[in-house]
């Protein structure tokens, strides 16, 4: 069975936790114990209606505001897949989190309420999907149910929704209007909109093609850990361990090692399960190869004819998400890039995004917490990077303020401007 | 498209071997409990052929069912690794904190001291622990690596971004991780693993007949520390248990599932969750188990 990770970003306003609660629920994914625990709440509350969002706001301080502030991790499977939602808060004070956990997902579900369309969070939501790279969104228009299951409705949003995103880089967009309350197009089929052809939410999630998502192309091998057996039985083992980041390697590919430029074979690969032939993208294996090279953590294999940029200035978009102290020019900085470590001056702020807009807000020498920029950096070392829209995985980097030990910036690599 | 079960295991093993790259001292909390048991396959899998480079710690209430500590005993032997035990009786031997009386006490706050004084002790930085986000709203909320000040506090409002696959293990002297390499398993993939690769648990898993009293709509089983009050009669039931802990906090559930196989039909089918069903601890107050976690408990 596969797996799919998706996130769903919003605020309980936006019905996103009745959302996934109808999800758990009509997956038949929620406890008895659970929901009589949330009943109970509910009642002792004198809410009118068993609140959902209870089952994912897990935190304290989240159900005494009634919002959601940090990430929730939620799991559900049907007989065609497993599922992982990470349950984003919307609220603009909490991007940060949001982006945490719609770093990694194969797709995003971004809520709107049918009765005010396309507001400024919908489209701060959509710009954060797109700049991850998140290769599948599903636009969901909610509370159908509140204007009669118009179908006008339905298409003057997405029609909203389209003039906006044309200016984002958005790869695969799809449109479902549902009721979440009432589990119209979530699960099962809505009687109330027979306008309506596509699927239904989790017959979408079931489906959505994601294989051609990670980049089989370019082979990409951080090495992460060297093991080197100190037993009498494995004497001469020494084997490279990491995560495949790109691209397919077999038993026989020449390859070269980065930043070193030395060319060798790999002639065996250990996966935790045995050996194997073949490691494809998400593999952790460990690779053994035909010549005895000084390689350690950090250095990157890839093939001779196929290498990633090997540079000191680098030029990203960066997301700042230090609440302490804004990003600071000419500071230094840790840098964390796959296996990699380095320091790292911020050179220059080419602008800043406003994410509302999408205006470039030029002259601007700081970055504020949840702020978006473009921005050079020079690092102590030399990186060995793709264009984050090639590889995600050698594409992004964090910011450590060395200082404090906080994870101040999120940043995505991307070619220079010419 | 490989399957879930692969995706989660290579997930875990890079956690693993990035904790071991870029910690100073690790250790893997091990309590002979299934959670601690995968995990423990996995970082020996991680490492393999070399050893896992780092000892493993079990904070022992005193109060374990003695098949789990056999277990634990007979696992760490086949492994090869070492065992280090954190000893609440030690802990109130030695005065830092006061044991509990009365006939529902029960020892399991009382690990917290112990937990930190051991890591403190021996200096840890990074804490690998079993814990899964399935099993619990505070713990659905958590990073994989989850940073503890110098109190050993977490702060659930406070959590470091954590991005893509980057972990960021920064931290000042005498402050250390929690690790959670197995965040995103659910209670079917931990049995899912165990058949696939036919992983020894201790046998209280599996159901067997034993003395057993109700209390709190919950079987608990008689043990030398935790025994029936007046009205609570003691019959013999065919049970298993579905988390194991401390005995006077940990409840069994009916079952006749003696097999891998028999467990993982019951599990696809339960309506209830396994802390929900078995964990008096959690049962406490609506938030019992983020104020534990914010005092440095697992």
């Amino acid at each position: 069975m596969e797996r799919l990770r998706f996130a769903t970003v919003g605020s309980v306003d936006d019905g996103k936790s009745t959302l996934i609660g109808r999800l758990l629920y009509d997956s038949k994914s929620i406890f008895e114990d659970q929901l009589e625990h949330i009943e109970a709440v509910s009642k002792r509350r004198g809410d009118d209606y068993v609140d959902l969002s209870l089952l994912t706001d897990g935190l304290r301080a989240e159900r005494e505001q009634g919002i959601t502030i940090d990430v929730a991790y939620r799991y559900f499977a049907t007989p065609k897949r497993s599922f992982i939602i990470a349950d984003c808060p919307g609220h603009i004070q909490y991007t940060r989190n949001m982006i945490t956990g719609a770093s990694n997902v194969d797709l995003a579900i971004v809520l709107i309420d049918a009765r005010t369309g396309v507001i400024e969070q919908t489209r701060r939501h959509s710009l954060l999907v797109s700049l991850l790279g998140v290769p599948h969104l599903v636009i969901c228009v909610n509370k159908m149910d509140l204007v009669d299951f118009d179908q006008a409705v339905f298409d003057r949003i997405r029609q909203e929704f389209e003039e906006f995103a044309s200016r984002l880089d958005l790869q695969d967009v799809t449109f479902l209007p549902i009721s979440a309350l009432a589990g119209d197009n979530v699960v099962t089929r809505s009687a109330n909109m027979p306008w309506f052809e596509g699927s239904t939410l989790l017959h979408h999630l079931e489906n959505v093609y994601t294989a051609s998502d990670d980049n089989r192309i370019d082979t990409r091998f951080p090495v992460q850990f060297v093991i080197r057996p100190q037993r009498s039985d494995f004497p001469d083992y020494r084997g490279f361990a990491g995560r495949v980041a790109g691209g397919v390697l077999h038993v026989g590919d020449d390859v070269m090692v980065l930043p070193s430029g030395l060319t060798t074979t790999i002639t065996g690969i250990d996966s935790p399960l045995g050996p194997v032939e073949k490691a494809e993208p998400g593999d952790a294996v460990t690779l053994l190869l035909a010549d005895d090279l000084s390689i350690t953590r950090g250095d990157m294999i890839c093939r001779p004819n196929n290498r990633p940029r090997v540079s000191q200035e680098l030029e990203a978009m960066l997301c700042w998400m230090d609440d302490a102290s804004p990003l600071q020019q000419n500071k230094i900085y840790s840098i964390k890039h796959t296996t990699n470590s380095a320091r790292a001056k911020i050179t220059n702020v080419l602008y800043r995004l406003n994410i509302s807009t999408l205006h470039r807000e030029t002259g601007v020498s700081e970055l504020q917490m949840n702020e978006i920029g473009r921005v050079t950096l020079h690092t102590t070392a030399p990186l060995m990077f793709d264009d984050y829209h090639q590889n995600r995985s050698t594409g992004c980097f964090i910011i450590v303020d060395e200082a404090t030990g906080q994870t101040a910036g999120a940043g995505m690599l991307l070619s220079p401007r010419t | 498209m490989k399957s879930s079960l692969n995706d989660l295991i290579d997930e875990s093993v890079t956690i693993i071997r990035e904790v071991a790259a870029e910690f100073e001292r690790p250790v893997l909390l091990f309590s002979g409990g299934k959670d601690s048991v995968v995990m423990l396959h996995l970082a020996v899998r991680a490492f393999a052929p070399a050893r896992i480079p780092f000892p493993v710690m079990h904070i022992d209430t005193g109060h374990n069912f003695a098949e789990v500590i056999e277990f634990r005993d007979r696992c760490v032997a086949d492994m090869g690794v070492q065992l280090i035990v954190g000893s609440v009786q030690a802990s109130i031997d030695s005065g830092r904190i006061a044991d509990v009386m009365g006939p529902r006490a029960s020892r399991n706050p009382l690990q917290t001291v112990t937990l930190l004084d051991s890591i403190a002790e021996h200096k840890f930085d990074a804490v690998f622990g079993g814990a899964r986000r399935d099993e619990e709203r505070a713990r659905a909320k958590e990073r994989v690596y989850s940073h503890r000040d110098s109190f050993g506090q977490w702060d659930p409002k406070n959590q470091r971004p954590e991005l893509w696959g980057i972990y960021n293990g920064r931290h000042r002297q005498g402050e250390h991780f929690r690790i959670f390499p197995i965040s995103n398993w659910t209670e079917l993939d931990i049995w899912s693993f165990i058949a696939e690769y036919n992983i020894d648990l201790p046998s209280i898993y599996y159901a067997h007949r034993r003395p057993v009293f109700r209390r709190d709509n919950m079987w608990m089983a008689v043990t030398p520390f935790l025994q029936p009050e007046a009205n609570e009669t003691v019959v013999e039931e065919m049970v298993r248990f579905r988390t194991v802990g401390d005995a006077t906090c940990t409840a069994a559930i009916e079952s006749v599932a003696t097999t891998v196989k028999d467990i993982i039909a019951e599990t696809s089918v339960a309506r209830i969750t396994e802390r929900g069903a078995t964990r008096a601890d959690d049962r406490m107050s609506e938030a019992g188990m983020e104020d534990r976690k914010r005092t440095g408990y697992f």
